[in-house]
């Protein structure tokens, strides 16, 4: 007993101080998706190239935001680079918990697209640099637009848009007119909601920051939404997200999609056509911006190295990688980022996609306005939207399920979405 | 008579068969969940696959060459017998001294170790990272996970033992005093093989415990000490669950666990029903 107790001691000390870093390791925390699991691949030859070690910890988005702020609050070191959405890189920025980032010439700032620069930046200095971006836009399929004999415009209004979903709509067959998101999280459902909220003249908050669910234009917007997915939407819609839609879409279920630019890079069906987001009368904000960016958390140890790795896989240079790289292509390059992407003929035959998705990125504002007083598109830059997202994402649920009513639901929605809003602080 | 020969043949047919229909209903979504593990993330959506479908191990390739499995469970494996052992080390004489040399006290500590597990984890996160990392700089080790998968089972390891320990006469302790056996011996030679069945399962419950814990093992490691709950953690994508992917990590994650249990079932049930009937 004795012997074994000495080697359990013996043992247990001898793999706690096993574990010590080394000045040329940088630890990277990154959300798991598509992209960021080919950078690792692609990232061998910087290793291989500089000689830094590259620790790559995958985690749920919003285990990673605890984990960055935990790790802030305590000075730091635990990660040399982080993946934080368009959500957060300007109110970390603001509020220290993320360094400002400074490349060489060689990096061409400019070249970044000018949305994902000012949505990563805060006061005009970037904190975050995006490794892939989106706006949202309408996949359709134009042999059923065709067939039904619909057209599908750029910009359309919500109610052509409703007509084509209902002429192409053959449940009988297993054809849906729309798949849209009806999963409640503030980056599922909510994330298309407030694109549509937007279109019809809503926003999520008034100049004094209170809730405006009870609002007129949310109440058509929602009432318009459950009418569409509910009528013309595959039956089950509250419990799909992007995953879940683009398995139904390639399955060649859904008449049309409205969803994330990216989607179309993951699109297998053929007769595929896109155009820009719909609105009902108001176009500023009917097509969100979002990106997946690289920021140096505030006290990480190896701040420099962390910097230099984030200016090679965000740089002209690192798409190219991926383009040349044997295991992907052209048509697994992250867009998104940067106008000289889309300048290559090679990924412009790739991606058929490509105008389009340009086209939406370039014309989603995120910009503060007299309707929309706060940044931010499909969510707003402040640090109690998540909370408050979710909160409503399970009320738009519940009404498409039909287990509320939508005037019930928006109710619940404004009394929750104000009591979180009153408890931060921004009115009594 | 006859009334009771009905009786028991509807039992012997009435029982069983209640008890195949509730293991079968617990049993479902470990089926559901390896058997999902089998299709492509496509598949596993949709309603029209439930049964019908080509089996590919493409998420277990995925889990081995893209998400390294094998140190997250070298490091489950290595936390949770050395957080068991440890346990064991501190419950059982703890357990001991109570069941055999109370205080007027014993049954306050004991509840107030119980009541230990009250407190919500997420009340001492900040407390523990700014510990382990600032001050002790033990964060992401196994030591630090070892320690605090022990810490959060004691409760429960020396209220078991405890219990099982409560249930050997005291006659035949005080009869090894007689013949001269040192307390170090008494447990050894006396307490431990008469409540072995209790230990054990002691031990395979605890190991248990320590395997699944996934609130500090996942925020307390990043790459070194990471164990299975962290890989599990790390396959749910912001954009919707890929569920093919996610079943066979989790797969992979609880299989040596189930297997474990099934090997040690026998002292399983003979421990947790130890002293249910006298």
């Amino acid at each position: 007993m004795k012997s074994l107790l000495n080697s359990a001691l013996g043992l247990t000390l001898g793999v706690a101080f096993a574990s010590s870093a080394s000045a040329q390791d940088l630890t990277i925390a990154i959300v798991n998706n598509g992209h960021m699991i080919n950078m690792q691949k692609v990232a061998e030859a910087y290793t291989a190239e500089t000689g830094v070690n590259l620790n790559w910890v995958s985690l749920e988005e919003g285990v990673l935001r605890e984990q960055v702020t935990s790790d802030t609050a305590t000075g730091g070191g635990q990660y040399d680079i982080i993946n934080i959405g368009m959500q957060e890189a300007p109110i970390w920025g603001a509020a220290g918990w993320i360094e400002p980032l400074n490349f060489g010439a060689e990096y061409d700032v400019d070249d970044m697209l000018p949305a994902m620069r000012n949505g990563l930046s805060h006061e005009g200095t970037l904190y975050a640099a995006p490794f892939y971006g989106e706006s949202s836009m309408v996949m359709y399929r134009k042999d059923l637009t065709d067939a039904a004999g619909v057209v599908v415009r750029d910009n359309d209004s919500w109610a052509n848009i409703k007509g084509a979903a209902a002429a192409m709509h053959d449940p009988d067959n297993g054809v849906y007119g729309a798949c849209l998101r009806g999963k409640p999280g503030w980056g599922d459902n909510m994330a298309f909601i407030t694109t549509v909220v937007n279109s019809f003249g809503g926003a999520w908050f008034d100049a004094e920051m209170r809730p405006q669910l009870n609002s007129a234009a949310w109440n058509e917007a929602i009432n318009f939404y459950v009418d569409l997915l509910g009528n013309y939407g595959p039956p089950g819609s509250e419990g799909n997200s992007f995953n879940e839609i683009l398995a139904l879409y390639n399955e060649g279920k859904c008449g049309m999609w409205i969803d994330a630019t990216i989607a179309a890079s993951f699109l297998e069906v053929d007769g595929v056509a896109y155009a820009q987001s719909p609105n009902a009368g108001n176009p500023v904000g009917a097509n969100w911006l979002w990106a997946w960016a690289m920021a140096v958390p505030a006290g990480s140890p190896n701040a420099d190295e962390a910097m230099k790795f984030i200016e090679w896989a965000t740089s002209k240079e690192y798409i190219k990688a991926v383009a040349d790289h044997p295991e992907f292509g052209w048509g697994s390059v992250p867009t998104g980022t940067r106008a000289s992407t889309y300048a290559y003929p090679e990924f412009q035959a790739a991606a058929g996609f490509a105008a389009a998705e340009m086209a939406a990125i370039e014309s989603a504002a995120p910009e503060a306005t007299d309707l929309k007083p706060y940044v931010g598109v499909q969510f707003a830059a402040i640090p109690e939207f998540p909370e408050v997202g979710s909160a409503v994402a399970q009320e738009m649920a519940a009404a498409l399920s039909g287990a509320k009513s939508v005037e019930d639901a928006l109710a619940a929605a404004q009394d929750a979405a104000d009591a979180i809003m009153k408890e931060a602080g921004y009115y009594e | 008579m006859a009334i009771v020969a009905r009786s028991s043949k509807f039992s012997r047919i009435m029982w069983p068969t209640v008890a195949w229909i509730v293991a079968l209903i617990f049993f479902f979504p470990i089926f559901w969940m390896v058997f999902t593990s089998f299709k492509t993330d496509a598949d596993a959506v949709k309603p029209e696959f439930l049964f019908s479908f080509k089996p590919t191990l493409e998420n277990y390739f995925n889990m081995t060459e893209n998400y390294d499995y094998w140190r997250f469970a070298a490091n489950s494996v290595i936390t949770s017998s050395f957080a068991t052992i440890l346990a064991l080390v501190v419950g059982v004489p703890a357990a001991y001294a109570m069941a055999f040399n109370p205080s007027r006290h014993t049954k306050d500590i004991l509840v107030w170790m119980l009541s230990t597990k009250m407190l919500p984890a997420a009340a001492v996160l900040y407390p523990m990272t700014f510990l382990t990392k600032n001050m002790l700089g033990i964060y992401d080790t196994h030591f630090l996970v070892i320690v605090v998968l022990c810490l959060i089972n004691l409760p429960i390891v020396i209220w078991m033992l405890f219990t099982y320990f409560k249930e050997i006469p005291k006659e035949i302790i005080e009869a090894g005093k007689m013949d001269g056996v040192d307390t170090w011996g008494e447990i050894k030679d006396i307490l431990i093989p008469l409540a072995w069945g209790g230990v054990a399962s002691t031990a395979l419950l605890c190991f248990i415990f320590c395997w699944n814990e996934a609130y500090w093992t996942v925020r307390l490691t990043t790459t070194e000490a990471a164990t299975l709950s962290k890989l599990i953690e790390g396959n749910r994508a912001p954009e919707g669950l890929f569920f093919g992917r996610l079943s066979a990590v989790s797969t992979a994650a609880v299989g040596p666990i189930i297997v474990l249990g099934w090997f040690c079932q026998k002292q399983l049930v003979q421990g947790l029903t130890f002293g249910a009937v006298k």
